[in-house]
């Protein structure tokens, strides 16, 4: 499974890997990220393209989600 | 959002209501800028004051991200680009006479040279955005896995700020301060401080759990076709445009604005400046002392970063008044734009 690292990463910088990475047919995809608004923007980016998203772990800190096919 | 937007419209007129001066309710960029007079960082002696807004806003937000868990003690990614950047984004403002939010609610005052800088404010957000397409990248924050204490330094400084307006400490009575406190001009135009710091507590709290900006409600509409922020936006401006009807300080036109100058270019290339920034710091100036006080010490630094930019533009001459910009504004905000397009350039990552 394709892994995108964005954890530290400030809004929109998140968002736009996530686009890009999905834009490259890269399915399902992991995305390893930091901090609520991050996790928020990239959920919400995401199924508001149809793509189907869960949250595979949360911690704290960070949060790993996995984006597949909708 | 909706509700948000009509409270900080609300509010902002109140504050002009209860003595703020003209379309200066609530004003980021202005209100650094006169706690960075008060303190004595610059020697305008017009625009001097510790703005209990800014403080109040600061704690509103701290208090939102706690209740939130949105609280996280990160910071690391270039710390002195962000300082340099809020810097530049502060001259940009000055030059102008206001940071995005205090364009609408110059809009909403029937400042039409406002509507002169809001387009170059969107020209600067689409230039941060084209960028940002190309990859641009200032690199990741690391939280702070060894303390969390520098976290809630930025609200310690806060909190300090607000010991020295209550006690009103005078450092040097011979010299006059500081503390400096204005006593014409706009600095010496304010609400009472409990009013102050209580409309700054709510628009912080709502502003930290909206997430609240101008840049980046127009960088996300660009980008993804995201309206919210902007919806915000919209209601602010429409209270505040209704309320300053009905209190009578709506006035269509150029000429005779409150605290603003008719030079339609650098309106245009002072908010052109503040977009471009506000869109590589991640966020307006409002944003930045948002993040700040939920632990983020790169928007603390980019504070900080504004505070220098004030003293600068004062000192130096940067800053625009009513009658005008100066031939060094105008100058600064040329290699301004130069220069944060270098940095734009520069920071793009390479798939």
């Amino acid at each position: 499974m394709d892994q995108l690292d964005v954890r530290g990463l400030s809004c929109p910088i998140p968002v736009i890997k996530t686009q890009k990475a999905l834009e490259k047919g890269k399915l399902p995809l992991t995305v390893l990220g930091s901090g609520n608004t991050a996790r928020q923007n990239v959920t919400r980016f995401a199924s508001a393209r149809g793509y189907a998203v869960e949250v595979s772990s949360e911690t704290a800190d960070e949060w790993t989600l996995v984006i597949k096919q909708g | 959002m909706v509700f948000t937007g009509i409270v900080i419209g609300a509010l902002s007129v109140a504050l002009v209501y209860f003595g703020n001066p003209g379309n200066m309710g609530m004003c980021i960029a202005c209100f650094l800028r006169d706690i960075t007079g008060s303190l004595g960082f610059h020697r305008a002696n017009t625009v001097q004051y510790l703005r209990p807004e800014l403080l109040g806003l600061s704690l509103g937000a701290f208090v939102a991200a706690l209740a939130g868990k949105d609280f996280r003690s990160r910071g690391g990614s270039a710390s002195f680009v962000r300082f340099l950047l809020g810097a530049l984004m502060m001259v940009g403002a000055l030059v102008f006479l206001g940071c995005p939010l205090r364009d609408i609610l110059r809009m909403s005052g029937g400042d039409l040279n406002a509507v002169v800088g809001f387009a170059g404010f969107i020209g600067g957000v689409l230039f941060g955005v084209f960028f940002l397409k190309q990859g641009f990248n200032l690199g990741p924050a690391r939280s702070d896995n060894i303390s969390p204490l520098g976290g809630y330094l930025f609200i310690f400084g806060v909190l300090a700020l607000l010991a020295l307006l209550f006690f009103r400490i005078d450092f040097n009575p011979a010299g006059g301060g500081p503390l400096f406190f204005s006593k014409e001009g706009p600095g010496s135009m304010h609400a009472a401080v409990g009013i102050a710091l209580a409309a700054g507590l709510v628009v912080g709290f709502l502003a930290q759990k909206t997430r609240m900006c101008l840049s980046g409600g127009f960088r996300d509409y660009f980008l993804i076709r995201e309206n919210g922020l902007l919806i915000a936006y919209g209601f602010i401006f429409l209270t505040a445009m209704a309320l300053n009807m009905y209190f009578g300080f709506f006035h269509l036109g150029f000429e005779g604005q409150p605290i603003a100058h008719t030079k339609h270019l650098f309106n245009f290339l002072g908010l052109f400046l503040v977009g471009q920034t506000a869109v590589l710091l991640g966020g307006c100036p409002l944003r930045q002392i948002v993040l700040g006080s939920e632990g983020d010490m790169d928007a603390a630094v980019a504070v900080l970063g504004m505070i220098f930019g004030a003293g600068v533009a004062h000192n130096f001459m940067l800053a625009s008044s009513p009658k005008g910009t100066t031939l060094f504004g105008e100058v600064a905000v040329v290699l301004g734009i130069l220069v944060v397009s270098l940095i734009a350039w520069a920071y793009r990552e390479v798939d």
